[in-house]
């Protein structure tokens, strides 16, 4: 037996005894996700004791170093985690922007004690992090944002709006991005880090198509962060946020897998029928589209880990992976009829069809529309001219 | 497996991509034998080449004398043939037939094979009968006669079947038309009493016959498998022939676009670079995508069969839906971003048009493999 076969083999002892049976089921809801943080609130047993399980055992975040919290699994022994997860339909035990967007970002940049602090306690689920990047004027021109953060010395003060804030109301601390050179557009931004609770921090929900709130305005009213919070060099946040928007699009493009990328005509077929050639011939090209993505997805990250990959290739996977998905939701609209429209009844888990369908309209505007992702791979990949 | 090649397999893209670019180039292979009239539509002398190098055996086992290597390896040739739109007999013998024989007695490999491996033999696949690709309806009828058969019956679309040594032919020896069963395979000389070849030039100058057979006898010896159990056989060919043509279509499609890439780069409208416009940046960075994902379909398909994995099936159309779809695009994109430069004779454009629409008919179009996704999948 390989190696990565004795290590298979002791993955998949280890999930037969730890993983609770009700932790083997599909995501359906909103709070079968566990998000961790301080307010936790467990939606059961199971889900505490799963999450508890992994973190003992550094499955949170399995690839990061040990020393973190981690693993210290190598990119083939957290792909056969994943796969081992996938087998037996396990839940992720952990959900966090932590884990995918900050976690990296600190890897790279930050400060052996900054790892030390933070990582750790990303990987326990203790801390729930959001991402303030957006503002009201600066959506895909985001490197015009205007959130000030004035030098007192030993520690700043900031002041400004962010908008599109995921989970802000929730959350924990906040990675965020703020001014400190007016002078300087690019390297005039600093990334900072600091509690949600600091006095001058309020959040206001945003009411979407969907129904749902996820996303907040947040407001900071001259909020105190000491300069031991920053991450990376003074005025060169902006190389921080670049890094960490390529993890962003690598998430949404679900390049990681997830059963939001397979082929949907079967599972149309199974609820329901096809009684329809037109519709049964868009779900075939559908399906076409969907499985030579997920083939794109395991190429892709194959060459990442050997550094094949080109640089910009996560913006073609977002932006393909996003349009994927809208066409995927328009089409389980039109296959469920009019159960589809249904909104909150009982039968249709609460109108989740149309609201998972109108959430995912945002999929190709947020961490980068479609249109700067074509821009991108345009200049980045295509080298094609123009400013 | 990761999706990318192998040392072994990135050294042989080296050597194919010299070679092919070379001795293959659309100036001095596509537009020499077209211009000509030639009416093979090939070059034995570059098939002569390619076997001096080892290529024609890549598909036929070593103990027959061959490379015994993937589809993988033979789809890094098509590509490069693809990128060329270099004439050759290399997917009809090297990779159809080879397949095909490797199910043959040891009689009738030593007929074939040596000639293939030698770069002297050529064959061609007689399957289609009218117009669309349908092979799950075969009426050409094998009858037994002595110790052989007598065939009757017509083919199309068979693509250098007037200038090949023998047609891989795909008969019913029982059954029904729609029967799955009763299908067996022969290898048929080409000019055996009672063929009749009426040959046709192509819209990308390749040569395919209309082949009717009028009580054609042959031996028992041109059985190729098992007499009435042939159709795993030829799911195996079509396999073997289906992610061939889809790695062809890669090649046509990313040398279209890397014509039209250079193009935007060089043609000045309104006092820019066209490439500067976002209207077409947008276009050719998203036809840069459909490139890359349809790539990525066809390795994991090629990957898969050479596993013998039974995901094989379902991907190989996936593949080649999705290569014919991503490399029609690159064309129909690449003539019309030429504007009327892309209508010319001169660019060659236009030529990967024409071959990028016969190979999206061969074997399946990207509406049959979608279809077959959906019957595969279970509706």
């Amino acid at each position: 037996m390989s190696e990565l076969e004795a290590f298979r083999a002791e993955i998949r002892a280890w999930l037969d005894t730890n993983c609770p049976p009700e932790m083997r089921a599909p995501v359906q809801d909103e709070d079968d996700i566990c998000w961790g943080g301080r307010h936790v609130v467990f939606k059961n047993e199971a889900q505490k004791v799963w999450l508890e399980r992994c973190v003992a055992k550094g499955y949170t975040v399995p690839d990061w170093p040990c020393a973190y919290g981690g693993a210290g699994m190598s990119p083939a022994q957290a792909k056969i985690w994943r796969e081992e997860l996938a087998r037996i339909g396990a839940r992720l035990p952990l959900s966090s922007f932590g884990i995918w967007m900050l976690g990296p970002a600190l890897l790279k940049f930050g400060t052996e004690e900054q790892k030390v602090h933070y990582l750790t306690q990303i990987a326990r689920g203790e801390i729930r992090w959001c991402q303030g990047y957006s503002e009201p004027g600066s959506g895909s021109d985001l490197v015009s944002l205007q959130t000030f953060g004035e030098d007192r010395g030993d520690h700043w003060v900031v002041n400004g709006q962010k908008i599109w804030t995921s989970y802000a109301d929730k959350a924990d601390w906040i990675f965020c991005l703020v001014r400190t050179d007016k002078a300087n557009k690019y390297q005039g931004i600093s990334f900072l880090l600091f509690d949600m609770t600091t006095p001058g921090v309020t959040t206001k929900p945003i009411k979407l198509i969907s129904g749902a709130s996820p996303f907040c305005e947040t407001f900071f009213d001259n909020v105190v962060v000491p300069k031991s919070q920053i991450v990376g060099a003074l005025n060169r946040g902006w190389d921080v946020a670049k890094y960490l928007l390529g993890h962003e699009r690598e998430m949404i493009s679900g390049a990681g897998g997830g059963d939001r990328l397979n082929a949907i005509g079967a599972v149309v077929h199974r609820h329901g029928g096809i009684d329809n050639p037109v519709l049964r011939a868009e779900l075939a090209l559908f399906d076409v589209d969907a499985l030579a993505y997920a083939a794109m997805g395991e190429k892709f990250l194959d060459e990442v880990k050997v550094g094949k990959a080109h640089p910009a290739q996560p913006n073609m996977m977002k932006y393909v992976g996003t349009e994927l998905n809208k066409r995927r939701h328009e089409l389980l609209m039109a296959a469920g009829g009019s159960t589809a429209l249904e909104w909150d009844s009982a039968e249709t888990r609460g109108g989740a069809a149309p609201r998972n369908w109108l959430r995912t309209k945002a999929n190709s505007i947020e961490g980068g529309t479609s249109e700067v992702m074509l821009n991108v791979i345009a200049k980045r990949i295509l080298d094609l001219p123009g400013g | 497996m990761p999706l990318y090649h192998t040392e072994d397999q990135a050294m042989l893209a080296e050597t194919v991509t010299g070679f092919i670019g070379d001795e293959g180039a659309i100036k001095t292979q596509l537009r020499r034998l077209r211009d000509a009239a030639d009416p093979a539509g090939y070059d034995p002398a570059l098939w002569k080449q390619f076997a001096e190098l080892g290529l024609t055996g890549i598909c036929i086992a070593e103990a027959d004398g061959g490379l015994g290597l993937g589809h993988v390896e033979a789809g890094i040739v098509l590509r490069e043939i693809g990128r060329n739109l270099t004439p050759s007999p290399f997917l009809s013998t090297a990779v159809i037939g080879a397949t095909a024989l490797g199910a043959a007695s040891d009689d009738v490999k030593g007929r074939y094979l040596p000639g293939i491996i030698a770069g002297e033999t050529v064959l061609a696949l007689a399957l289609d009968e009218g117009a669309k690709h349908r092979p799950e309806r075969i009426a050409l009828k094998a009858e037994r006669a002595g110790n052989g058969f007598r065939l009757t019956g017509r083919k199309d679309f068979v693509v250098h079947g007037a200038t090949a040594d023998a047609l891989i032919v795909a008969a019913r020896t029982s059954g029904a038309d729609s029967d799955a069963d009763g299908i067996t395979l022969f290898a048929v000389p080409r000019d055996a009493a009672g063929i009749g070849h009426n040959a046709v030039r192509l819209v990308d100058s390749a040569m395919a016959s209309h082949v009717t057979f009028d009580g054609v006898e042959v031996d028992g010896g041109a059985v190729i498998g098992d007499v009435g159990g042939g159709r795993a056989l030829l799911e195996k060919v079509l396999a073997a022939g289906r992610i061939g043509t889809a790695a062809e279509l890669t090649g046509v499609g990313s040398g279209a676009f890397a014509l039209t890439t250079d193009y935007l780069k060089t043609r000045k409208q309104f006092g820019k670079l066209i490439g500067e416009f976002q209207a077409l940046q947008h276009r050719a960075a998203h036809l840069y995508s459909e490139l890359e994902i349809a790539d990525a379909a066809v390795i994991k398909a090629q990957q898969l069969l050479d596993a013998g994995s039974a995901k094989a099936d379902v991907m190989v159309s996936v593949a080649k839906a999705k290569a014919s779809l991503a490399a029609n695009l690159a064309v129909r994109e690449g003539v019309q971003m030429h504007g009327g430069v892309g209508m010319t004779d001169e660019f060659d454009i236009g030529l990967y048009m024409k071959r990028d629409r016969a190979l999206a008919e061969f074997l399946g179009d990207a509406a049959y493999h979608a279809d077959r996704v959906a019957t595969l999948s279970g509706y």
